[in-house]
């Protein structure tokens, strides 16, 4: 430890006094969840509350023969079941999705998805919901289903997306088959082949990221109140990106964004699962809008695994090319993302593959090519950055798992092929072959120091030690070791690279100072357990030099913090 | 749907309420009593968010109709604070200890900490791994969650737990 210098000690008294950045600050937001004093959208009670729940489709893909609300409408305490019936005259049967595709609200004449969402029942509980959902006649005929993204593009695949069957030119491009969605190609294709047919060494292996469920806690939720007499709306949900929601529901509905109230309250978990807009905030907001009364949704679990957004799901077929001495020249990869049912990725960026083109991880690569065919299958939609993705998680299980690889077939040790092919300090800042631009770094530094940590040399020595004792027969117990470097793009900007819905990327926060000194700062971000509470106001306290207990931070109410667009992670 | 009568003990106050033989347990403490620290995570058992302690047992509220809470003594997450509203030694370890994040799975995890530590006063980290097998958290992963529950039975026990200093 390096002794510490006036300066130092005064800075981190100062810090201390002031709880700023670089103390241990206990969160403010405990005080209240350790009591059950959160507020979250289902603690919330309207005077005159209705219950909407989902009549769902038992099949993976169907057409529609007929929906017979009779019954569900005499049962005592229902009042409305909404079908794509009544929401085509609207044209809110369909609902533009983040990624530039269309998605159903309701299913008109098919079904794509099992759990796919077939009608509303709003009713004066939620138990009677419950009842009448299985009330609602629906007569199916099934159809033959694409499970494995492989066969989308047969030539004897069933047609998906019937509603968008004869437009072979989608948001981003030519289209190949009508279960085709996009194809996105970077890099240099003929430089990169002309390396691999000469190369040394070359590998090729398909990599599975596959499709997994963000899972918060707390499922999808809202209440939509609509009040009829000024013409506003009130929306509370679990929104990541309340202000989005509110353009959104604008872009929807008609109605003017101003009188749109979003308020996303205390939020149990998100993870990604929370950013995109579900059939269940339409419908809610639909059923406020015609019943004059409030109208609240709520998930249960089977519905939020089944129906809202998942994350990953790509089939990365991934090659490097080397020299015999591990020096890496090409890197190809094609992916074929699994998109489901209607392409409602979540990805702010202005490509339909996210981030993917960092696949080229931390390494200098002097040339390279990706390509990407996304397709529709009979899965529910998504594609949302679960923890950190916008398609870097998946990049970076591509070209560090291509890297264990490589160096298994060269017979090297992985640490030493990645410290020979970092790009290095002085090559910074470095222009990728994929396209993006790296600022500063120092990988092999970095790679040295975390090898000393955990005494990588003797860790190797242990692992050869066990599977000599394994050889001989004396124990069973084997040992691995995993490595994995990468280079991450965090937080969603700049705005030339990071979009949605022609917003762009960016956040925003208004800081007011009370005439006896203390702060309210509100955001355009939503915590859903970040503790955003607690830590932005240890950012103004080191910044403003107030202390930290003076200021409260409050998110997630449209009308009074500025915009922005969200927290994501 | 008919409804029955029924009346209970809920964090030291007797109440009553009319059910439908069908009404879940959480949805009458949620809904009728305006408790709504006890969450619904999952509808099936598996989470944990809605555990309240009903007769020195844990229970998942979700699981448990309201009929068959009849006649018993309920503590929910708002009845464990320290008679002067301070918080308790479980509440107070979790904050302490960083055990939450998004704090929906809380409630259920300090009710159910709070019986495991009533049955095993000074529990193993193996122990309160099992004790706590029945809830689930998403966002922090459990070993702060087992360190809050250490420091609470430390706190309790008036014995010495070196991490919270740290």
């Amino acid at each position: 430890m390096n002794q510490q210098t006036p300066i130092d000690i005064e800075r981190s008294e100062r810090t201390d006094k002031l709880q700023g950045m670089g103390c241990k600050r206990k969160r403010v937001e405990d005080i209240r969840f350790t009591q059950g004093k959160g507020n979250y959208v289902d603690d919330i009670k309207l005077p005159g509350m209705l219950f909407g729940d989902f009549v769902r489709s038992p099949h993976a893909h169907a057409r529609i023969i007929s929906i017979d609300t009779t019954r569900a409408k005499a049962l005592p305490g229902v009042i409305a079941v909404l079908t794509a019936a009544d929401l085509k005259p609207l044209g809110l049967h369909y609902m533009p999705t983040l990624a530039g595709d269309v998605q159903a609200v309701l299913a008109e004449e098919k079904v794509l998805f099992q759990n796919q969402e077939v009608a509303f029942v709003i009713a004066e509980d939620r138990y009677i919901a419950a009842d009448a959902i299985e009330l609602v006649d629906v007569v199916y005929d099934a159809l033959p289903c694409i499970v494995d993204p492989y066969k989308s593009m047969s030539p004897d695949a069933p047609i998906l997306r019937e509603d968008i069957k004869d437009k072979m030119v989608g948001a981003h491009g030519p289209r190949k088959h009508p279960n085709h969605i996009f194809e996105w190609q970077i890099g240099d294709q003929k430089a990169t082949d002309e390396v691999f047919s000469k190369a040394d060494v070359t590998i090729k292996e398909m990599f599975v990221d596959h499709r997994t469920h963000p899972s918060p806690l707390e499922t999808c939720q809202c209440i939509a109140s609509m009040d009829k007499i000024k013409g506003e709306l009130t929306l509370w949900g679990t929104f990541q990106a309340p202000h989005v929601i509110r353009t959104v529901v604008s872009l929807i509905s008609g109605l003017p964004e101003h009188k749109i109230h979003v308020i996303a309250p205390d939020i149990g978990g998100g993870f990604g699962n929370k950013v995109g807009a579900y059939s269940g905030y339409v419908c809610s907001v639909v059923g406020s809008i015609v019943l004059g009364k409030p109208v609240k949704w709520v998930e249960d679990r089977m519905e939020n695994l089944s129906t809202t957004s998942f994350a990953r799901d790509y089939h990365m077929t991934t090659e490097l090319a080397a020299t015999n001495e591990g020096k890496i020249l090409a890197m190809r990869v094609h992916v074929l993302a699994d998109h489901g049912a209607f392409d409602a990725c979540a990805d702010p960026s202005k490509w339909p593959a996210g981030f993917m083109n960092i696949c080229t991880g931390s390494y200098d690569i002097p040339v390279a090519h990706l390509s990407v065919d996304g397709v529709y299958t009979n899965k529910a939609s998504g594609g949302v950055a679960y923890r950190c993705s916008f398609r870097v998680t998946e990049a970076v299980f591509a070209i560090e798992r291509a890297v264990e690889v490589l160096a298994h077939k060269l017979g090297m040790d992985s640490a030493e092929l990645r410290m020979k092919n970092f790009i290095k300090p002085e090559q910074f800042p470095y222009r990728a072959a994929l396209g993006w631009e790296y600022d500063s770094g120092d990988y092999p530094t970095a790679m040295k120091k975390a090898m000393e940590a955990i005494n990588y040399k003797q860790l190797r020595q242990e692992q050869a030690e066990k599977r000599e004792a394994f050889r001989r027969g004396e124990t069973r117990e084997i040992m691995g070791i995993g490595i994995s470097f990468f280079t991450e793009i965090v937080g969603a900007g700049p705005s030339k690279n990071c979009d949605i819905l022609g917003v762009a990327m960016f956040d925003s926060a208004e800081i007011r100072i009370h005439p006896t000194g203390s702060i309210i700062a509100r955001m355009g971000t939503k915590s859903q357990g970040q503790g955003h509470e607690t830590t932005y106001a240890q950012i103004i306290a080191t910044e403003l030099g107030i202390p930290a207990d003076d200021i409260m931070i409050e998110e997630g109410n449209t009308d009074t913090a500025p915009y922005g667009l969200g927290t994501y992670g | 749907m008919p409804k029955k009568q029924i009346s209970l003990t809920v964090n030291g106050r007797l109440v009553e309420g009319l059910v439908e033989p069908r009404t879940l347990l959480i949805h009458f403490i949620r809904e009728q009593l305006n408790l709504t620290g006890a969450h619904i995570g999952c509808d099936t058992g598996h989470c944990g968010a809605c555990t309240v302690e009903m007769d020195n047992m844990s229970v998942k509220s979700c699981m448990t109709f309201a009929l068959q809470a009849d006649g018993s003594n309920i503590t929910t997450i708002e009845g464990v604070a320290n008679p002067d509203g301070t918080l308790s030694a479980l509440q107070e370890g979790f904050r302490m200890m960083h055990g939450l994040q998004c704090g929906y799975c809380t409630p259920g995890m300090i009710m159910r900490a709070h019986r495991l530590l009533q049955e095993n006063p000074n529990p193993t980290e193996t122990e309160i791994r099992y004790g706590i097998a029945g809830n689930l958290c998403r966002c922090t992963g459990y070993v702060n969650i087992v360190k809050a529950i250490q420091y609470a039975a430390a706190k309790i026990n008036g014995t010495a737990f070196p991490e919270a200093a740290e």
